[in-house]
């Protein structure tokens, strides 16, 4: 393992302003129907593009995207903060096509896309691969198509999908990110399938936003209680911008039903706090922690372990100020763990020879 | 340590419990299929009373999707969280380690034995025709 890297920043977000930019990916028939449908953009409810969340303002360029181009991207993650390596997980609504073809043309498009136009252009770049959850079958194709080009080192989904994400329709997504040695990250946001509160549809964004956590926290117990871990031991779940800080308390309530429950759910052998420390870990933006830096060691102590935590400046989400990339209070002894050796220890692909990649 | 009388075999049948009192404590007697074994009643969780607990059979699994019961009545669940206590050796099944339920060694004694003593069978007439159930506590 290189222990001497430079940080690696596991959740920067390349930016897709105008779809016009996937048509040379798109199949004809895909493209032919950008135009004669007067498909606009697929950008979401998640991420607005004129949320203060979406991009901070002096990341944002004249047009008002920020992330846009590789040059956006590197000059602020590896010239201004120092990281040596960064996993660029694009947000585009793909994830919201109800037609599964359309849906696998556009996953595809978006792919090839992060390839050709940020992993070709700069070799310090890595990629998740965005896969069609529409349909199982064409979410494997695309994960095994992409996955032979070793600088695609995740696969990424939505946090709140149409179905749980450890229910068993969907387990051949995790036999081949197990056989391909590629985590699955769970990225906020939803396709909104299903409201992102189980009360209903809220109101406003910080709803929205703020329940993601939630949707973070079922996510979780669905693989767990499901079998995901019992079935692919070797899997490794990533859970990308979802706030960290609720983990805890989370853990304390579900390995206590889990000990009067346990007959349900028999395949889950040991506690499920001891799952997550083994299976799950967080990227570090946002660390939605107290304000006093003293409080915030008390929460990372609670995890019990100090290899969950990997460092993420989630560029060009606004989620600190400056160049605060690293929350306040996290311990100094691990900064060289969540900046260099949990990744490592994360993405098998990040240690790959450099020709390799 | 003594040895406390505290029923007539015949009061526990196969897959019967009776809760007794031992010097002063609540104690869960057990016939599993002719075996006595005898706990404290007292679930080292919360306190619950585990002789209103069901008995039910282990459930493990090899792999997702596969429920395999053994050991059928030998796994008393608490009635307050559902914890699960084995009744041969105390153990919780969560944390067998650090979470057990005290055990008392048990035997069965003839009547003819008792009554030389030095047993004590404070509730109840002890006739040399039976056979009874000891708790060493």
């Amino acid at each position: 393992m290189r222990k001497d890297s430079k940080p690696i920043d596991c959740d920067v977000h390349p930016t897709v302003s105008d779809i016009k930019v996937l048509l040379p990916h798109l199949e004809g028939y895909w493209r032919d129907s950008v135009e004669e449908r007067g498909i606009g953009s697929l950008e979401s409810a998640a991420y607005p593009p004129n949320a203060p969340l979406t991009a901070r303002p002096d990341f944002r360029g004249e047009n008002g995207y920020a992330a846009t181009n590789v040059s956006e991207l590197s000059s602020h993650v590896f010239d201004r903060w120092g990281a040596g390596t960064a996993i660029c997980n694009c947000l585009y609504g793909v994830q919201l096509i109800f037609n599964e073809d359309m849906a696998r043309a556009f996953h595809r498009a978006l792919n090839d896309w992060i390839a050709k136009e940020f992993l070709d252009r700069d070799a310090r770049l890595r990629a998740s691969i965005i896969v069609p959850m529409q349909n199982v079958e064409y979410a494997v194709d695309e994960i095994e198509r992409c996955a032979k080009d070793r600088r695609f080192v995740q696969i990424m989904v939505l946090a709140m999908q149409e179905t749980p994400l450890g229910r068993r329709h969907y387990w051949p997504i995790f036999a081949a990110a197990e056989r391909l040695g590629l985590p699955i990250g769970i990225h906020a946001g939803s396709n909104y399938r299903n409201p992102v509160t189980s009360l209903g549809w809220p109101t406003s964004y910080v709803e929205d936003y703020t329940s993601q956590a939630q949707g973070f926290q079922s996510q979780v117990a669905s693989l767990i209680t499901e079998g995901v871990f019992a079935k692919y031991p070797k899997l490794k779940v990533v859970l990308i911008e979802s706030g960290v800080t609720w983990l805890p308390a989370f853990l304390w309530r579900f390995s206590k039903f889990w000990r009067g429950a346990r007959t349900e759910i028999p395949w889950v052998d040991r506690s499920p706090a001891e799952i997550v420390r083994d299976n799950f870990r967080l990227t570090i933006q946002p660390f939605d922690g107290p304000s006093d830096p003293h409080d915030v060691e008390r929460i990372v102590d609670h995890l019990k372990s100090d290899d969950m935590l990997l460092f993420s400046s989630d560029f060009p989400h606004w989620q600190f100020d400056g160049d605060e990339t690293m929350p306040r209070g996290i311990p100094e002894r691990l900064r060289h763990k969540i900046l260099v050796e949990n990744p490592l220890a994360t993405y098998d692909r990040l240690n790959d020879a450099p020709e390799q990649a | 340590m003594s040895k406390h009388v505290v029923a007539p075999v015949g009061d526990i049948p196969p897959g019967g419990r009776k809760l007794v009192e031992v010097a002063g404590r609540a104690v869960l007697v057990f016939n599993l299929g002719g075996e006595f074994f005898a706990l404290n009643n007292r679930c080292p969780h919360r306190g619950g009373s585990l002789c209103q607990g069901v008995t039910t059979a282990l459930v493990q699994s090899s792999e997702p999707g596969e429920y395999r019961t053994s050991r059928r009545g030998e796994i008393i669940r608490c009635p307050w969280h559902s914890w699960e206590f084995d009744i041969r050796t105390g153990q919780s099944w969560c944390d067998p380690q650090r979470l057990r339920t005290r055990k008392y060694a048990v035997s069965v004694e003839p009547g003819a034995k008792l009554v030389e003593g030095p047993y004590k069978a404070e509730t109840f007439l002890v006739s040399v025709e039976n056979e009874y159930v000891v708790v060493e506590a």
